[in-house]
């Protein structure tokens, strides 16, 4: 149909010259630049998305020190934490006073232009979003180790260790999770909540910070995170840009309880302009993303489970399931065929799900 | 004086090598209303494409699984009812654009062109050598486009592209792909060249030329759009098809008279060689 359409210039040169430019085009796709070891992108106001340490991070810099949603790996906490350090140097340095004006009744300029911006201020808070060590590997480095909290914490012993430390927050599905798996001490949360959601007490650099519990998604475990002033939303493992949900059955999840979630994010989330921008959703991995980017996702999700249920309802087996591909309309965007999420092992969760108590 | 004089003519040599007293590029001025041309490729820009009807499109088979999946319903859900089209699909559709030019105040050079569409998004195109932003940066509907001139025509090139469709029947688009276009300008003619790249959902580069002519007289208003409860529908449900139960996929092949894998569409379906393939489907000799 292309090849049929009237051009506006009609001379042979003129439609050698398109083939020409046509042909170059072909042979060169716009590329995206490769990303740094922790690619940082803003978000909105305090807000920021830290990407390569594991899980995606959400770090909220400024006046009140730093908030972290899940600390990533424990293999890239060193990395994370000099990104964040270098992070806030760079907004301090952005931020400096205006110098000065000169004149014979005021100050020498010299003194305030001459110092150093002031220390980063210390990690304050963490709130795991799941109990995956892609999500808490960070919490003993970043948080027990080199954060500093407002208030309380763990104290051990002697109230003068109240100030040590972040405050590291988490469903308490997620405490019992890590503390059967027997991970470290000082990787576990120091605050729990049991509630259906948690909030903060007060603003943290200028945000309301609430935290909304997702019982049977991922895991039982999860957590939403929601800056109120800023207008951002943190799925941890509900949300992918780079795969289909990780369910883990053992642990609770469902893809029900998936498809819950992402629902329950389009009723918060507002578009600014044309199902765009507005609330912004940071996923578990991947890029930033909208409403609209969820949605997509929740489209996705709902027509492979309908499609998945009916084929149970027809006697389908999980082999004749699986050969029938459920997940061909999408595998080459969120497919995997490697790595430690499989689309096959999407598919068995999946089914597990929809079988489950017959 | 006369070492004065050699320096002038030195200056004045350089400047003529230059072409300093010409625009310093060739460069043409893409700034106007521009309407589109509605009877080109009319069947599929304004009644729409048939469902089912892929040809000329180079999919794959994700493509075309995807699109057998879906149903048009789907537009009445709250997240799509005032989703417009996409950077890729918006020059084929009944929209017209406007384009102005952004100019450096100070060294006079333009430095980005912006095009908007009615009913639709604003595009910047730069050219001012800015990067692109991260891979991890969010996908908009307009993506983002850097330009520069190849000759007098405007090279475009995008990425962080949201998912949309290349077709209104379901045809989709992921927001992996790039897009390359070329804005050439004829006198009061437009034409408007995208290529479309998908790794997901192509097989081969996707070409479409559109036309539009400069109307002096066109103005694009804002066009709000309100999401309304179209269906009283439980909260979750999603229409879609099962898989190889769309009875809407013959109708293509049904009205055009053509076998039913012609109108499936595939990189061959794109070329003139394909008559041979329908011929031989449709049992003839020649």
């Amino acid at each position: 149909m292309a090849g049929r359409q009237h051009m506006g210039r009609s001379a042979p040169g003129f439609r050698a010259g398109l083939l020409a430019l046509a042909c170059g085009a072909l042979l060169a796709a716009p590329q995206v630049r490769g990303q740094e070891a922790i690619d940082i992108v803003w978000i909105n106001g305090p807000l920021y998305l830290l990407s390569g340490a594991g899980a995606n991070v959400t770090a909220s810099v400024g006046y009140d020190g730093v908030l972290l949603v899940d600390s990533g790996s424990q293999a890239m906490s060193d990395t994370l934490l000099r990104a964040i350090r270098g992070l806030q140097q760079r907004l301090a340095e952005a931020n400096r006073p205006a110098p000065l004006p000169g004149g014979a009744e005021t100050r020498s300029s010299v003194v305030q232009n001459r110092a150093p911006a002031a220390p980063p201020k210390p990690v304050r808070y963490i709130i795991n979003t799941s109990a995956g060590l892609d999500h808490i590997g960070g919490n003993q480095l970043i948080g027990a180790e080199e954060g500093v909290t407002f208030t309380g914490g763990n104290v051990a012993g002697n109230i003068a260790d109240a100030g040590e430390g972040a405050a590291v927050y988490a469903h308490e599905r997620v405490m019992q999770r890590l503390v059967t798996d027997n991970v470290p001490f000082p990787m576990l949360p120091t605050a729990t909540y049991y509630q259906a959601s948690n909030k903060l007490s007060h603003f943290f650099n200028g945000d309301g910070v609430r935290m909304v519990h997702m019982p049977a998604a991922h895991s039982d475990g999860d957590t939403i995170v929601q800056f109120t002033r800023s207008d951002v939303i943190v799925t941890g493992e509900i949300f992918s840009q780079t795969g289909y949900p990780r369910i883990d059955v053992a642990r609770g999840g469902t893809i029900n309880g998936v498809l819950d979630a992402l629902n329950y994010i389009l009723d918060v989330a507002i578009p600014e302009f044309r199902t765009e921008g507005g609330t912004m959703i940071v996923p578990a991995r991947g890029r930033l993303s909208d409403s609209a980017d969820v949605g997509y996702y929740r489209d996705m999700l709902t027509i492979i489970r309908d499609n998945m249920q009916e084929m149970i309802k027809r006697g389908m087996t999980l082999e004749q399931i699986k050969a029938a591909r459920p997940t061909k309309a999408y595998d080459p965007r969120f497919g995997a065929d490697s790595g430690p999420w499989t689309t096959e092992m999407f598919v068995e969760a999946v089914y597990a799900n929809l079988t489950a108590g017959r | 004086m006369v070492k004065g004089y050699c320096r002038l003519g030195s200056v004045l040599a350089v400047a003529a090598l230059l072409g300093i007293a010409a625009p310093a590029r060739a460069q043409m001025d893409l700034a106007g209303d521009w309407q589109a041309l509605m009877h080109e490729d009319q069947l599929e820009r304004i009644p729409g494409p048939e469902l089912g009807e892929f040809f000329g499109v180079p999919i794959n088979e994700a493509a075309r699984a995807r699109a057998e999946l879906w149903d048009a319903a789907i537009q009445t859900l709250p997240e799509w009812q005032c989703r417009p089209h996409g950077a890729d699909y918006i020059t084929r559709g009944p929209s017209p654009p406007r384009i102005w030019k952004e100019v450096d105040p100070s060294s006079r050079q333009i430095t980005a062109f912006h095009a908007e569409w009615l009913r639709s998004i604003e595009r910047p195109f730069y050219m001012d050598g800015r990067d692109r932003p991260s891979q991890n940066a969010a996908h908009t509907w307009g993506g983002f486009a850097t330009a520069h001139w190849v000759g007098d025509v405007l090279k475009v090139s995008t990425t962080h592209l949201k998912e949309d469709y290349v077709r209104r029947n379901g045809l989709p688009r992921s927001d992996k792909a790039t897009l390359t276009e070329f804005l050439i300008r004829n006198g009061d003619y437009l034409t408007w060249v995208t290529i479309t790249h998908d790794p997901v959902y192509l097989d081969a580069p996707f070409i479409r030329t559109t036309d539009h002519f400069l109307n002096r007289a066109q103005q694009v208003p804002p066009y709000p759009c309100e999401v309304v409860a179209e269906i009283d529908r439980p909260r979750g449900v999603v229409p879609h098809h099962f898989p190889g139960e769309n009875p809407q996929l013959q109708e293509a092949a049904a009205r055009w008279g053509v076998p039913f894998e012609a109108t499936q569409g595939g990189p061959a379906t794109m070329y003139p060689e394909y008559q041979e393939t329908l011929r031989r489907l449709m049992g003839g000799s020649n």
